[in-house]
């Protein structure tokens, strides 16, 4: 297993697009950094690149490198290996350069230009929804045999992250007006990561006052010591389960 | 003509006598810790309307002082006058009185009687000026006061919440007050005016305290100016008033939940001209205001510049810079019955062809979501999602929800300069 990561890892490394894709982070970090004197209204730039352009590239890459692997995975089960262990030394290698891409060319500026709870937490997030949108990307390739309707489903999917659901949620928030809506607001924000994760980079801001009583109850729910903790295990249930359920897939599929 | 100049010179003569009898009948009084006289309070009960009473520095426990007619009460080097957290400090009951140079500490705290520093009871002409107030549950409190005077004061105290603080300035039922240069710290309000009129609040900063800088209710015909409200827990409050001038105040730093550069409720015919909002969670929340100008101010980095609800009438908001906002305007309904012109907005973006500094398209400083954000406010859960940002750059486009009149027609394509000076 650790030489198929190794493997994955180094080729994805030297990548091209990988590689491009850490200095556009580095670029876009720094040049803000640098526009704007204060840092906290650096972060608040960065939020968008984070939540938006981290998943796309995220899940969209994934999905292609997948497939363009297909022969190598064919050629790794037909070794006495098992698939679960191939699949999975996929993911972490996967998962891990693009990781390395998101620290070196978003992580490090974050913490050199802004080292205080908002930098880390954002740093944190990035990477989270970067492992999250891995998974959910070998999932949704293992799903589909042609290549480009997994790529299709891959967009599809980033595209009902970032927008589609929001829209649901905006919607479902003016239907159910006339009722306390406050807690299913927080139930509505662990069904997508991307959510979680703005909102919890908010509520390190000053800007979550603009919040009002929506930051209050947040902040009640994840402001504590339990609430990071709360928080890790849905992040990590979003990465763990679409992991799984490909894995599963996987497993009884006929190559 | 030689008799009418001796006459006159009879005159002066009696006259300066007359002027000589009074300035030795108006006699110093002493108090020193060391005695002979130690007791401020025996010392103001031997006094003749008009003395001095010079006190000298020392530590001075004792019950409430009263000062029941006219003195020149001075501190030499801030003697302490100590409540021993039991008694109010001092109550003045009569008019002319003077009292300058002390530090006041450790006044009693009460849950229904409130308790000062200093009180000014039913008095004319009190002029308090150049004291140190640290730990007194009402600070200074005039009560049926006419034309006094309250400053240079240093008023601090450690309020925790509002129920278990009081005010730092308090009036009520008074005309006529000035309240120039003090410092507020640390009271439940800093400056708090209800049922006062024709006052001028100037050159005051009032900072960290619990609740408003300045609580304002049902005083009509007063001015506040050039003061600092900063960092307080609501920010200013201007309630129920009319005819209430306010020039170039800063009120920064309220940020919190429900904090606002300024709240205001019922007021009207009222201008509020050159002043400074840097950094509010809301710069003005308007509700209910009528024939309010609102010219000339600076409005930079708020969350909300303005909030202008439905139930607001007849408003001018022009020549305000506002720039730096994470929204400039918002309001709860479709009915705009205020004007807003010739001001600068950061996020405009249209053209000036003639280049006359006005630009050729109408602004609507209300975007989509901040309408949405006003009608639900739970839906600031999606406060800077991809979508609320999509919907905004849709609606600018091709404008459907936001109310039709609220637009700038003459924006500015230029900041104003030297707007606060």
């Amino acid at each position: 297993m650790k030489k198929i990561i190794k493997y994955v890892l180094l080729d994805l490394l030297r990548n091209r697009i990988v590689i491009a894709y850490t200095l556009f982070l580095a670029v876009i970090s720094m040049s803000v950094f640098n526009l704007e004197d204060n840092p906290s209204k650096g972060i608040l730039s960065l939020l968008n690149l984070v939540l938006i352009i981290v998943p796309l590239v995220s899940i969209v890459f994934s999905t292609i490198y997948v497939y363009n692997a297909s022969e190598f995975i064919e050629l790794l089960v037909s070794q006495p290996l098992r698939r679960v262990n191939i699949w999975l030394s996929i993911f972490t290698g996967l998962a891990a350069s693009l990781c390395v891409a998101f620290l070196v060319g978003c992580g490090v500026p974050v913490l050199i230009y802004a080292p205080s709870d908002v930098g880390i937490m954002m740093t944190a997030m990035g990477l989270l929804i970067t492992i999250i949108f891995v998974a959910i990307a070998l999932l949704a390739s293992v799903l589909t045999r042609d290549k480009a309707k997994g790529i299709g489903v891959a967009i599809l999917l980033w595209f009902y992250f970032t927008l589609i659901f929001d829209g649901i949620v905006l919607f479902l928030l003016f239907q159910f007006m006339d009722y306390p809506m406050e807690k299913p607001m927080i139930v509505f924000s662990c069904l997508n990561p991307i959510d979680l994760a703005r909102i919890l980079i908010l509520l390190k801001l000053d800007i979550s006052a603009l919040m009002g009583a929506t930051s209050a109850i947040f902040r009640d729910f994840f402001g504590y010591q339990w609430g990071i903790v709360a928080t890790l295990l849905i992040m990590t249930t979003w990465a763990g389960m679409p992991l799984w359920w490909s894995v599963r897939k996987f497993n009884r599929k006929d190559l | 003509m030689k008799s009418l100049n001796s006459h006159m010179r009879k005159c002066s003569l009696v006259l300066s006598l007359i002027v000589l009898a009074m300035t030795t009948y108006a006699k110093t009084w002493i108090v020193r810790p060391a005695g002979p006289l130690q007791s401020l309070q025996e010392a103001i009960d031997n006094a003749m309307p008009g003395d001095t009473l010079l006190v000298e520095r020392g530590v001075y426990r004792q019950p409430t002082i009263i000062v029941n007619k006219p003195l020149y009460i001075k501190g030499i080097g801030y003697p302490v006058l100590d409540g021993q957290k039991k008694y109010e400090i001092m109550v003045i009951k009569s008019s002319r009185v003077v009292v300058e140079g002390f530090a006041i500490q450790h006044s009693g705290y009460s849950g229904y009687n409130d308790i000062a520093a200093i009180r000014i009871l039913n008095s004319r002409h009190v002029i308090i000026r150049n004291n140190k107030l640290d730990d007194t549950f009402f600070g200074i409190y005039s009560q049926h006061a006419v034309s006094c005077t309250i400053s240079n004061n240093t008023l601090h105290s450690n309020a925790v919440n509002e129920i278990t603080s009081a005010n730092g300035i308090h009036c009520w039922k008074s005309d006529s007050m000035q309240i120039l240069n003090n410092t507020i710290t640390g009271h439940r309000d800093g400056i708090y005016f209800e049922f006062v009129t024709n006052s001028l609040i100037k050159n005051n900063i009032s900072t960290g305290n619990v609740r408003y800088g300045l609580h304002f209710m049902f005083s009509n015909d007063d001015t506040y100016m050039a003061n600092q409200f900063k960092n307080n827990g609501a920010g200013v409050a201007v309630m129920f008033s009319k005819g209430v001038t306010m020039l170039q105040n800063l009120f920064s730093e309220n940020w919190g939940g429900a904090a606002y550069g300024i709240l205001l409720k019922e007021i009207s015919d009222s201008r509020i001209e050159r002043n400074r909002f840097v950094r509010n969670t809301t710069g003005i929340y308007m509700e209910g205001t009528n024939r309010i100008h609102i010219a000339q101010n600076l409005f930079d980095n708020n969350g909300w510049a303005l909030k202008v609800q439905a139930s607001c009438n007849d408003n001018t908001i022009t020549q305000n810079n506002f720039q730096g906002n994470s929204f400039d305007v918002a309001t709860n309904g479709t009915l705009v019955l205020n004007t807003f012109n010739n001001n600068y907005w950061d996020k405009y973006e249209g053209y000036d062809l003639n280049h006359d500094g006005v630009g050729d398209v109408p602004y609507r400083p209300v975007s989509l979501y901040a309408m949405i954000a006003e009608r639900n406010p739970v839906t600031m859960m999606l406060f800077r999602s991809f979508i609320t940002g999509l919907l905004d750059k849709a609606e600018k486009t091709i404008p459907g929800f936001i109310p039709e009149n609220l637009k700038d027609d003459q924006p500015r394509m230029k900041a104003f300069k030297n707007l606060s000076l």
